[in-house]
């Protein structure tokens, strides 16, 4: 097969990624996610797992190291199965937090700290560029098996080859990485395209099986039966080995920085990660079922030196089965390009967040920072952090010359990667994890690791000189980078994940317990291993007046209500607005600063403002919540100032509750003289009268009797006021019981109409009724809304002074809840009078016509309120209007 | 003789009722306001020989009227007898510190009405 017709199928095929990329993107934007958000998608990006090391290698691994290939699929199989509620936690956290890569995890669990950004983004880097570069050397080694002798020899022609790849692929990675960039990273064009890759490796792959044992083995008895006689499946690693090996890919599954990409940046929802709990430990399972096939049938029918690295490809060309070794070919390619497009947004992420902004807004210190001008250095950074990612996986392809064995590249970044994980496991569950700490022991961890494991792959001659392995550098036979401290006859890879991560935890663990968080690491560190009870549903939050808003209520707790309110009200005015929420300008900030650390100390002050203006890493919930902390922090540092301020506080309180009490005394003899002006009122007349009548004073007899029901009149209307207010004391007390059942409307307002039909002086009331809306069902004591609709149609009657009086009561319904509104054609109530009339005996005209002793409204506000409703006055109604609310409705059934 | 006159201020219909019919069968002329504004133009137009107050009137109170009262020369020294309903000892230290005649608590008998004001016009 020609090299040309090769390289028209590659760019066909990058040409259709794109297009699925493009595709996904477009509909994304349309917010139309459907499948592309589906866990089928989410389950096959995690497949990027599998690289061309898998791809490839792990045929060759088993040719070489029999059933110890299987260690690289269990540590993750294990992970997802049982470390369920690990991933589950991190995923969680990665949304509440908007963590944007590994390193962002760890800097921002120990206070925001950009030491440590750094330092896991360069190890991450370090890491990562081995991989790559083996990506692209197996890629170009797969164009080469293709290409035939033609290409082989022409060492030139390879790195020429490896060059374009690296070129390609940044470029796609570029276009597709770099599209946006929200808060979330999430990349739908790129995801989807990942997962169109991970069916065309597995595909492949199982093809290439099926091929290899029906065909090439002669059917699966007598494959089955090579494979006995092979050495291949027994293991041939002892325990230290193979268990060091599981826990490694397993660590490595957690901290790669392409693997936390897609698995908690790019997860758009945590019940996904139980599909893929057990989908993708199957996809696993069906990567590597014909691994053991492929390898004991290769090593049979190919000569003698055939690299078993390529035995998936060269197997089918053997048998010249082109379309099936060129699906095989795209199967691998997949397997590298997906790999390298995913660790390279995943590193660009990183270097431009960690390393290219923070120099950059260190290099224009004080110059205001426009949003978009950031955007713009954002997105730039990360172009040239993708190019730089490759170029640099380009030269380690370059230096080291392209190594034969895939698989120990990839256990030598397995091991720097896994550095993260005392760090990150601690962050997550261990409140007292500090930044020091976790600093403390990366860089103890990596520079093992770069000692034991790291400068050792470039070989004996490469970077080191041999004494140094024989000898230890300087003579120092206690350093030699494969027997540290004089451990001898270890595996180097168990040797090296053994010292690297045993030192890196104890480290961890130590200055950890050593040292004191600063309060955002206390903060970060509570909303991290409190993730799941502060962050049920917490919604993000942006914008200046909600930023504004959150100040408030954060300086409300730290300095009181009203002293907050009084600071961000002068705020406001002083920038000619009304209100509290004044503009955040920085020197505002400032002054809120000064105000704050008064209370908590200046580094809480500084660190809370700098968390709500921040904006990404903890939601005001979870500061709402920390606050405790605060409070803990004010202790430490101003035991003294606390208790003065509490003795204030106590003060203020005492205050406060001696004026409720002359108010509430002032209010009580207000209302006895009410109740005495009331009650002797009527008295005075029947004292009067009846002594004239005792008296027998000569009188007409129609003077008699009109005397005579004066004293009824007065004496009903006596026992009405009592009724009253019996009837106010027991609600008010609630000592009301209810009786609930099922009403419409209709039937209730029917009642009260009914029994407010006397005719009195003046002309007579029409009453508009809303029929349709009176059907509305409602579940209420019918006799005590009956009684307010009777006190409103009475008002009405007795104070709505148009010529030809009219009601209309109108049924509404607002916010699920239904309203009458009775609504007359009179002059309504002034505006002054309107905040009163509820109370007891604000009676607005004189008395005559009132009739009643002024408590009608305040009975019905407080039948309303029993009844889980409330009434209001209705202003600008014309008339006089109020406004009866009842409960929210019940289910329908009723 | 013209018969001597009471200027009655109260709204409540049947107090007023019942005033009218003591006093009256007692051989006085008893003219009513239920407004404190009129009743004050009535009594600067021709000054009665008493004036019986209520203190809780719509618009201005009881203790207003007697302060204008008292304030103006012309019946700086006319009777004046003051009827509440609120029988508290502030009521009346407030009522006696402007200057009234005499303060009664509703309800009241009829004949300490009668007596009170012959008393005070006596």
């Amino acid at each position: 097969m020609s090299f040309d017709v090769l390289v028209t199928l590659c760019l066909a095929y990058v040409l259709l990624l794109f297009a699925v990329a493009f595709w996904a993107d477009k509909r994304a934007a349309r917010g139309r996610m459907g499948w592309i958000r589906s866990p089928a998608v989410y389950t096959l990006s995690l497949s990027i797992y599998c690289t061309a090391w898998t791809f490839y290698g792990a045929v060759g691994y088993a040719a070489r190291s029999g059933m110890e290939f299987v260690t690289i699929y269990l540590g993750p199989t294990l992970v997802m199965v049982g470390w369920w509620t690990v991933l589950r936690r991190l995923v969680r956290i990665g949304r509440i937090q908007r963590i944007t890569s590994v390193a962002d995890l760890i800097s921002s669990r120990y206070g925001k700290s950009n030491l440590l950004g750094v330092l896991v983004t360069v190890l991450a880097v370090v890491g990562t560029t081995p991989y790559i570069a083996l990506q692209l050397q197996s890629v170009t080694l797969s164009f080469d098996v293709f290409a035939g002798g033609g290409v082989r020899a022409d060492g030139d022609s390879l790195t020429q080859t490896a060059l374009f790849i690296a070129g390609g692929l940044a470029i796609f990675t570029i276009v597709f990485g770099t599209r946006n960039l929200d808060a979330n990273e999430r990349h739908h064009g790129v995801v989807t395209a990942i997962a169109v890759e991970a069916v065309v490796k597995l595909v492949a792959l199982l093809a290439v099986g099926i091929f290899v044992v029906f065909v090439a083995g002669g059917g699966a008895g007598a494959t089955l039966e090579a494979i006995d006689a092979s050495e291949i499946s027994e293991w041939h690693a002892g325990p230290a080995r193979w268990m060091t090996m599981i826990f490694l890919s397993g660590a490595a599954f957690l901290c790669l920085p392409r693997m936390f990409q897609v698995m908690v940046v790019e997860n758009s929802d945590e019940r996904h990660l139980a599909i893929a709990s057990w989908a993708f430990p199957l996809y696993l399972f069906l990567m590597s079922l014909f691994v053991v096939p492929i390898a004991v049938v290769g090593l049979d029918v190919l000569p003698e030196g055939a690299n078993p690295d390529l035995f998936v490809l060269t197997i089918p060309l053997a048998y010249d089965r082109d379309a099936l070794a060129m699906l095989a070919f795209l199967g691998g390619f997949s397997s590298a390009t997906s790999m390298v497009i995913v660790a390279a947004i995943a590193l660009s992420t990183m270097v431009s967040n960690h390393i290219v902004m923070p120099i950059w807004l260190n290099a224009r210190k004080g110059g205001a920072t426009v949003s978009g001008d950031v955007r713009t250095v954002v997105i730039q950074a990360r172009r040239l952090s993708i190019a730089g990612v490759l170029a640099l996986g380009y030269l380690y392809y370059v230096f080291s010359g392209g190594g034969t064995a895939l698989a120990a590249i990839g256990l030598i970044s397995f091991t720097g990667l896994a550095q993260v994980l005392p760090a990150m496991l601690g962050g997550i569950f261990w409140r007292g994890a500090t930044r020091a700490g976790a600093a403390a022991g990366l860089s103890a961890g990596f520079a093992i690791w770069l000692w034991t494991s790291f400068l050792p792959s470039f070989g004996e001659a490469g970077l080191l000189s041999a004494s140094v392995f024989t000898d230890g550098p300087f003579g120092l036979s206690l350093l030699r980078p494969q027997a540290l401290f004089g451990i001898e006859g270890l595996d180097p890879v168990v040797h090296s994940v053994l010292w690297s991560l045993l030192v890196n935890a104890v480290i961890f663990c130590l200055v950890s317990v050593l040292t004191f968080p600063t309060p955002v690491e206390r903060l970060q560190g509570a909303a991290f291993v409190n993730v799941f009870r502060y962050s049920e549903g917490a919604p993000g939050w942006t914008g200046s007046a909600v930023e504004a808003e959150d100040l408030l209520m954060m300086s409300q707790r730290l300095l009181g209500t009203a002293e907050a309110q009084l600071l961000f009200e002068g705020e406001a005015a002083g920038q000619g607005k009304s209100g509290y929420i004044p503009d955040v300008t920085p020197a505002f900030l400032e002054k809120l600063e000064r105000k704050l650390a008064g209370s908590v100390g200046a580094a809480t002050a500084h660190a809370m403002l700098l968390q709500i203006t921040g904006g990404v890493s903890v939601t005001v919930e979870d500061l709402m919540k920390v606050a405790d902390e605060a409070q803990q922090i004010l202790e430490y540092s101003s035991q003294l100032e606390a208790k003065s301020q509490e003795l204030g506080r106590t003060a203020r309180q005492l205050k406060e509750a001696n004026d409720k009490l002359v108010a509430l005394s002032v209010q009580k003899d207000g209302f006895l003289s009410q109740i005495s002006h009331e009650l002797r009122t009527p008295m005075t007349s029947i004292r009067s009268f009846s002594e004239i009548l005792m008296h027998g004073e000569t009188m007409t007899p129609e003077e008699r009797q009109r005397y005579s029901s004066i004293i009824h009149d007065e004496t009903i209307r006596l026992t009405r006021l009592l009724d009253d207010l019996l009837d106010l004391s027991v609600l008010e007390n609630g000592q009301v019981t209810l009786n609930e059942a099922d009403w419409t409307l209709e039937a209730i307002l029917d009642r009260a109409v009914a029994a407010t039909e006397r005719a009195g002086p003046g002309p007579a009331m029409t009453i508009d009724r809303d029929r349709a809306g009176e059907r509305t069902r409602i579940r209420t004591d019918g006799d005590r809304l009956a009684q307010v609709f009777i006190n409103l149609i009475a008002n009405a009657q007795k104070y709505c002074d148009a010529d030809a009086p009219r009601l209309r009561i109108v049924v509404r319904e607002r916010q699920g809840r239904p309203v009458v509104d009775f609504m007359d054609n009179g002059s309504g109530i002034p505006q002054k009078a309107q905040a009163v009339i509820f109370e007891k005996f604000a009676r607005v005209s004189d008395h005559r016509a009132a009739g009643g002793a002024g408590l009608g409204l305040a009975i019905c506000r407080e039948v309303m309120h029993r009844l889980g409703g409330g009434i209001a006055y209705l202003p600008g109604q014309g008339g006089a209007a109020f406004r009866v609310t009842l409960p929210r409705r019940q289910a329908e059934a009723a | 003789m013209t018969a001597r006159r009471v200027l009655l201020i109260e709204d409540e219909p049947n107090i007023i009722e019942a005033i009218r019919f003591i006093l009256s069968r007692d051989g006085w002329r008893v003219d009513t306001h239920s407004d404190g504004e009129t009743a004050l133009a009535a009594i600067r137009t021709r000054a009665p020989d008493l004036v019986i107050l209520d203190v809780m009137l719509p618009n201005r109170s009881g203790y207003d009227i007697l302060h204008d009262l008292r304030r103006d020369a012309a019946t700086k020294a006319l009777p004046v007898l003051m009827l509440t309903a609120r029988g508290q000892k502030k009521d009346r230290d407030l009522a006696e510190k402007l200057g009234v005649s005499r303060f009664m608590t509703k309800p009241f008998s009829n004949s300490e009405i009668l007596s009170t004001v012959r008393e005070l016009v006596g």
